[in-house]
This record gives structure tokens, sequence and C-alpha cells, in this order.
């Protein structure tokens, strides 16, 4: 019996044993394409969250106005902000900070020629862009000398570009923000999401003296919102999250028993919760995933066993018309495979579907591993294969008679 | 090839999972059958004919004595040679059937011929024959489950044929059968040993049926008891 005759009559048999066929495929498929599908949807979202982490720049501490202490922030609209300019000059003397980026936020109405789009606007020092790790990527960066003349300056960010610019190049050309005019220095590089979702390219930053005194005027001149924290290290966080709080608290003669006026965050702590919960996320779908895997594979061996009587005097008969134990075994081997070959690659390819669907659907990030469908496959496949090789190797041991007589 | 068709010595058999204390299912058997013989085994339940008729057909093996076949000793034989004995020199025919029922009819008939290495055109082509050879031209396509019983022993007996087999097993082949279709099959046999001079060893419960056969033999307790020409009653008085 040659080996193309043995091929077919493995694929005549699967023809003819439909039912079994599709169910074995189907546990196939179920298995593989849960685990494809959850573990691309749970890597999707552990990307994004790193992507998020490394774009919210390193070794940061942001220092809020108010305080948290008791649970929500004061900082009503009456209540002046209390971190002020010199607080940010007297940090960047600490020994480990290596900068401070003083924050002046507003929104504002942009406009070029016709187009038009609200956005935030950030007054920001030449260091911020630095601390944020957000380059220039064309034109240029504020100087010192935007920050003392409070120049009519800005840097776009690139969703600003798109909503504003269509063909033009931004640099040089002067937009109005709240109807003033302000020439565009340059435009930063493409940042994406921030962890909370927001589009960190959707800003304009302007010199924070500009914002302050000419964007949304300042009641309460000298004084920032919040500020940004750069330490010299991974490890100095906690040491410069301590020493800025020790010199803070003396810079606003807080007596011992009272509490903070401010409100410091380690911005590194935030970044490993959050990146830890994407991990337990997608270690979460990993397990639904195998579960499924498992559950098809029981499938596969229900099926593969409830068939091993019909199977077994199938291959009795086979053998008392003249197969040999080795064309039995490759016709059975060859079953298996096909319907493990045929039902791996549906379930990628439904797998890769319903990842590709549901991050459209839900406006989620979903990345393939190709380790992983080699894994949910070759789980699938092994399952498969063992219950449906061993049991015909079984019965091809048998005597012929053995066989035909097995119920 | 010296020796005889088929010679047996001494054959005996006791099943392994027999319960203790009970007698051999086959004792001292030892006959000789020649080509072109047609053989009707007789016996009552459990008397050992399906036995015998497993080990002359290389699906079992004896515990004891032994088994020539065109004089050489089966007991020597590999796993793949008798694979190929199978193939070959026998056709099986049972009681029930034992069609792949998820294959057309015809397919079931080509199937041995897979296995001796026929190209698939000529399968097709010589199944049809065999098919018409046993009146069924019309059933190739014919799912088993949707023959009669009859006509399912008739692909049988077409499957058995196919490598054009020096002897043909058939225990009880009428055994589910009526009687006006039984008779319709042991025509069928009685022309295939007339015709092509294929041995046939057949196993039956009916004097009728071991009246097609040219010699009988009779087990009892797993003894031959009786081995010799059938009396055919037209011959008697
Ligand atoms: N697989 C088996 N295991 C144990 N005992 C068996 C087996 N097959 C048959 N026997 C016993 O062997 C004896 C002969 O059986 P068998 O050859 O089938 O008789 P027959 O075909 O004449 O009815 C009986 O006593 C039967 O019970
Ligand atoms: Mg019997």
């Amino acid at each position: 019996m040659n080996l193309l005759a043995v091929v077919r009559e493995a694929a005549r048999s699967l023809g003819a044993n439909k039912l079994r066929t599709a169910l074995t495929m189907l546990g196939m498929v179920i298995g593989v394409a849960a685990v494809v599908l959850m573990l691309a949807v749970g890597s999707g979202a552990q990307n994004q969250v790193n992507r998020a982490v490394s774009s919210m720049g390193s070794n940061l501490l942001v220092i809020l106005s108010g305080s948290t202490s008791t649970g929500t922030l004061r900082m009503g609209s009456g209540n002046a902000p209390t971190l002020t300019t010199g607080d940010a000059e007297a940090i960047a003397r600490l020994p480990n900070v290596q900068a401070v980026a003083p924050t002046f936020p507003g929104g504002a109405q942009v406009a070029y020629g016709i187009n038009n789009w609200g956005t935030q606007v950030l007054g920001v020092t030449p260091e911020y862009t630095a601390v944020r790790d957000w380059p220039v990527e064309s034109g240029d960066a504020f100087s010192e000398t935007d920050i003392r003349s409070s120049t009519r300056v800005a840097l776009l960010g690139a969703t600003v570009v798109e909503k504003l610019f269509d063909t033009e190049d931004p640099v040089g050309k002067t937009i109005r923000i709240r109807g003033q005019p302000f020439q565009v220095l340059g435009v930063l590089k493409k940042k994406g999401q921030s962890l909370d979702g927001r589009d960190q390219d959707d800003s304009v930053l302007v010199p924070i003296t500009t914002a302050q005194s000419k964007l949304f005027g300042n009641r309460f001149p000298g004084t920032v919102r919040f500020m940004f924290v750069q330490a010299v290290s991974q490890e100095a966080t906690s040491a410069a999250e301590n020493d800025i709080t020790l010199l803070l608290r003396q810079r606003h003669r807080i007596q011992p028993d009272a509490d903070d006026d401010f409100t410091v965050r380690n911005l590194t702590q935030v970044a490993e919760a959050a990146s830890q919960t994407a991990r337990i996320l997608s270690l979460m779908l990993g397990a639904i995933g195998s579960i499924s895997l498992v559950v098809g594979g029981i499938g596969i061996m229900n099926i593969m066993l409830v068939s091993v009587t019909e199977r077994t005097r199938e291959i009795g008969i086979r053998m008392a018309i003249g197969a040999r134990q080795r064309d039995v075994l490759l016709q059975f081997l060859l079953e298996a495979l096909m319907i493990c070959i045929v039902g791996g690659l549906v379930g990628i390819a439904i797998g890769v579907g319903g990842a590709f669907a549901v991050g459209r659907a839900m406006q989620i990030e979903v990345a393939f591993s190709a380790w992983v469908m080699a894994v949910a496959f070759a789980v699938s496949a092994a399952t498969g294969i063992f219950f449906g090789f061993w049991p015909a190797r079984r019965a091809a041991s048998l005597k012929p008679v053995e066989a035909l007589r097995y119920e | 090839m010296a020796g005889r068709f088929i010679e047996v010595e001494n054959l005996g058999k006791v099943y392994e999972t027999a319960a203790p204390g009970t007698p051999p299912a086959l004792q001292s058997v030892s006959l000789a059958i020649e080509q072109g013989e047609f053989v009707a085994v007789m016996g009552p339940s459990g008397s050992g004919k399906s036995t015998f008729m497993n080990i002359i057909g290389l699906l079992d093996t004896p515990t004891s004595g032994a088994y020539r076949l065109n004089g050489r000793d089966v007991a020597g034989l590999t796993t793949d040679e008798l694979a190929h004995v199978r193939n070959r020199v026998f056709g099986f025919v049972f009681q029930g059937f034992n069609l792949l029922k998820r294959i057309t009819a015809g397919e079931n008939v080509a199937l041995p011929m897979i296995y001796s290495g026929v190209s698939g055109g000529e399968r097709r082509r010589r199944a049809d024959g065999l098919l018409a050879r046993v009146g069924l031209a019309p059933y190739g396509g014919a799912m088993p489950n949707r023959l009669s019983g009859g006509q399912q022993q008739r692909v049988a007996i077409a499957r058995a044929l196919a490598n054009q087999p020096q002897l043909i097993l058939a225990d009880e082949p009428t055994g589910n059968l009526d009687t006006q279709t039984s008779v319709e099959i042991m025509d069928l046999f009685t022309q295939l040993n007339r015709e092509t001079g294929v041995t046939i060893l057949l196993v039956t419960h009916e004097n009728d049926i071991a009246q097609y056969a040219n010699r009988l033999i009779r087990f009892k307790d797993g003894h031959v008891v009786h081995d010799g020409a059938v009396v055919h009653e037209e011959a008697l008085p």
C-alpha cells in the first residue's frame, strides 16, 4: 500500500465520518481560537500600558497644589495654588533632583486659517520636553528668552497639527490661541495615549510666563498648578520624594502636626501599579484561554474515545482483509494529523480574526505572538493525535479476531 | 511449493480468558484440505467451529499443534506476512457481514485491493466487475445500510473475491438471512467453487446448507467427530 493511497484512505475516512470529524475539529478550533484571542487582547493591553508608561518620562514625580491627605484634593476655585515658581527653583537645587518642570495648564480654542480646534494648552518651561521625554521633532524648542519675555510662541502636538494643518509645514506659521497670534516654533514628536487613555498629542505648549500673563491670566501671580520633577535615577525617586516633602513643608512653614498643602506622587509607582494590573489582566485572559484549551481537549478526547469501539472493529475488518499494522497506524495517524492541522489553522484564523474584531469594537490594541499560537496548536494537536492514534495503536496490536469481537 | 494446501496436526486452542476448568475450545484436530474442495463445517453451538475457522484464517493463533499452509508452518510467519496471506490467499465472509458502514458498497469491495497495491482506477473497474459477478451491478454507489441483508452479504462475498483468493472462509454466512436469501447465497458459493475452483470452508448450522458442500466436518466439544463426503439427499433412496 503506497503512501498516496493511505493519504487518500485517511481523507476518505474523515469525509465518511463527517460528524466525528467536525466535532473533533470543533474542539481543536475552540481551544486554539480562545487562547489566541484571549492572549492577543491581554498582550495588546499590556503593550498599550507599557507604551503609556514609557511615554510618561522616566523617574518622574508630580507635585500638585493642595492636599490629598484628607481624601479629596483641596484645591477649590477660591483657594490659591500653593506651589510657586520659587518652590520649583528650590526643588531644582536638591541633590536627588535632575530637573523640574512647573506647569500651568488651561483649555483653549486654537485656530489656523479656517480650521479651529479645542485643545489643552500647557504653559511650561524649557525643561518640560526633556523631563517628559517629549522631543521637538521639527523646528525649535523654547529658549530662556521666550520665558523671560513671555513671547507668543508655541510647540504643537501631533494631533493639533493634524487638526489645524492639512499638508503645510506648521513651523514658522502663525496660529491663534484664544484669538491671540502665536508663532509655531516647532512640532512635538508623537507620544500616544497616556495611562488614563487621554491623547497626549492633543496639546499645545507655550512658555509658562505667556500662559500665566497673557493667555489665562493669573489671579495669584508666581504660582503654578503642578510640576513634574525628574529624579536623577530610578532609585533616587523615593529619596527625592522625601527631600521635596521636607523642603516644601519648610518653605510653606507648615507646623509639624499640620497636613501638607501639596501632594507628591511618585509616577514610577503609578507606572508599576499599572503594569502590574495589565500583567494580571493578561494572565487572567491567558487562564481563560487555557481553560478553553482544556475544554476543547476534553471534547476531542471524548469524541475520539466514543468512537473507539467502531474504530477498533474497523481496524479488525481492515486487518482481516489484509491491512498490515503499519498501514492501519499510518492511516489513523494521518487522520488525526489532518484534523489537527485543519482545526488548528481554522482556530488560529478565528482567534486572529476575533481579536481584530474585538480590538476594533472596543478600541483596544491587540498583539499576536507566534509562540502563543504554536503552543495552543501543539497542545490541541497533541491531544488530538494522542487520543486519535493511541486507541488505533492498541487496536492494531490486537489479533484481528480480538479487534473484530471488540465491544 | 511442496505440501498440501492446508494441513493441521493436533491443533488445540485454550482461550486465555476462558474460565478455569473449561475444556479446550479446540482439541487435537488433525485434517487436511485440498484446493478446490467445498467443505461444510457443522456442530452444535460452542463446539469450536468459529475457533477453528479463525485459526485457519490466520485471524487467531492456536495454543498447540501445527498448521501448514502450502507446506509452510504459519507459526513462523511475521505479522506482515500473515497480513499478506489474509490479503492475497484468503477471503472472509462473516455472519455479520462486517462491511465498513460509512463507505459505499463499491468502496468496500475495493478495500482489499488498496492493501494489495492495485491502482485506483483498476480498483474501481475490478470492484464493478465483482459486484456484477454477485448480481449487484447497479449498487456500487449504495451505502451498506441501504442494502438488504442478502445484498450486504453479496457485497461481502465480492470483497472476499477481490484479490482472487485460493480459499474463502465463511463463518455462518447465512446465519442472519432468511431461507430464500440463504439459498441464493449458497448457490453463489457453489457456482464460485465450480467455476473458479476456489476452495470454500463454510460453517453452518443447517443440514440444508451443508448439502451444497462436498465434504462435511463435524465438531463436538472441540473435537472433530466426523469428516467425510457429504451424502447428498437427492442420492438417497
Ligand atoms: N474469546 C473467547 N474467550 C473465551 N472463550 C471463548 C472465546 N471464544 C469462544 N470461546 C469458547 O470456546 C468454545 C468454542 O467456541 P466457538 O469456536 O465460538 O464455537 P462455535 O463457533 O462452534 O459456536 C466455546 O465454549 C466458547 O464459549
Ligand atoms: Mg461460531
